[in-house]
């Protein structure tokens, strides 16, 4: 089966994004297809390169990008969301006169015309939030 | 731009204003628009303020998107549904909520208010027959 995600909290605050993790590594491993993870309102802070938990705690972040460069994840950060929580690329940075960057490079920035088009191409959307 | 046709629900639980998901969820229906499907709007618990007319956002410095719900007919929104339970518990009838007009651009077909309040077993039902949730 194809499944679509949608992750709609940050990271710690909030254990959508832990379960999320969970689902989609799982579904993974049982052989299905994950079309797009797709990070939105506060789920885009998911996305940080910058985030700094304690050593004992799992690092959310990573642990995401490490799953993405296993099965070739598309994990997309939706723009809108992105802009408005500081969350910021390279084209971002650019467009917006920031002079800092802070996305992890297995994440890109884009539109929310993503989960859309994600949400018609697979065969299940899940939803992780509040 | 997409063929595929798809039953989409965005189901809007929450209030229009303490926290962004009624506000992101309503950017996400205007950009689907785009993509021609078949769309319907479920307003349940305190979603359903969200459809509240006469509302001042002054007092909180917050933009007032409450119009924007009114213009939701022009972005291929076709169903409008507000669970009758979740509306009476709030002491809210059909006559404190906005209307809201749609058009179909091919039979020219005019509907002055797709706002409908519906009951427990219809909400199931619709949710039943979506194919995508999208839920905020």
């Amino acid at each position: 089966m194809k499944f679509a995600i949608q992750i709609n909290e940050g990271p710690y605050q909030h254990q959508a994004s832990d379960s999320a993790y969970f689902f989609t590594k799982n579904v993974l491993e049982k052989g299905h297809e994950v079309f797009r993870v797709f990070f939105y309102h506060d789920g885009v802070n998911n996305s940080t390169r910058l985030t700094t938990p304690p050593q004992d705690d799992r690092h959310i972040v990573n642990r995401w990008a490490e799953l993405g460069a296993k099965y070739d994840l598309d994990l997309v950060v939706c723009v809108a969301a992105a802009q408005r929580r500081g969350i910021v690329d390279d084209g971002e940075a650019k467009r917006n006169g920031k002079d800092a960057t802070n996305i992890h490079p297995k994440f890109r920035i884009s539109g929310l015309g993503q989960l859309v088009e994600a949400a018609i191409q697979s065969d299940r959307l899940v939803v992780f939030g509040d | 731009m997409s063929e595929v046709v798809k039953k989409f629900m965005y189901l809007n639980r929450k209030a229009p204003y303490g926290t962004i998901y009624a506000w992101e969820s309503l950017e996400v229906v205007l950009v689907g628009a785009a993509f021609d499907q078949e769309v319907s709007l479920m307003f349940v618990d305190d979603g359903v303020y969200q459809l509240v007319k006469g509302q001042d956002t002054a007092g909180i410095g917050m933009k007032n998107f409450s119009p924007t719900y009114r213009t939701l007919g022009d972005y291929e929104v076709k169903y409008i549904y507000v669970d009758a339970d979740s509306l009476a518990a709030r002491g809210l009838t059909q006559d404190d909520l906005v209307a809201i007009a749609y058009e179909d651009m091919d039979t020219e077909e005019e509907i002055e208010n797709i706002v409908e309040v519906v009951d427990a077993a219809r909400v199931t039902e619709i949710m039943d027959e979506s194919d995508v949730v999208f839920s905020f």
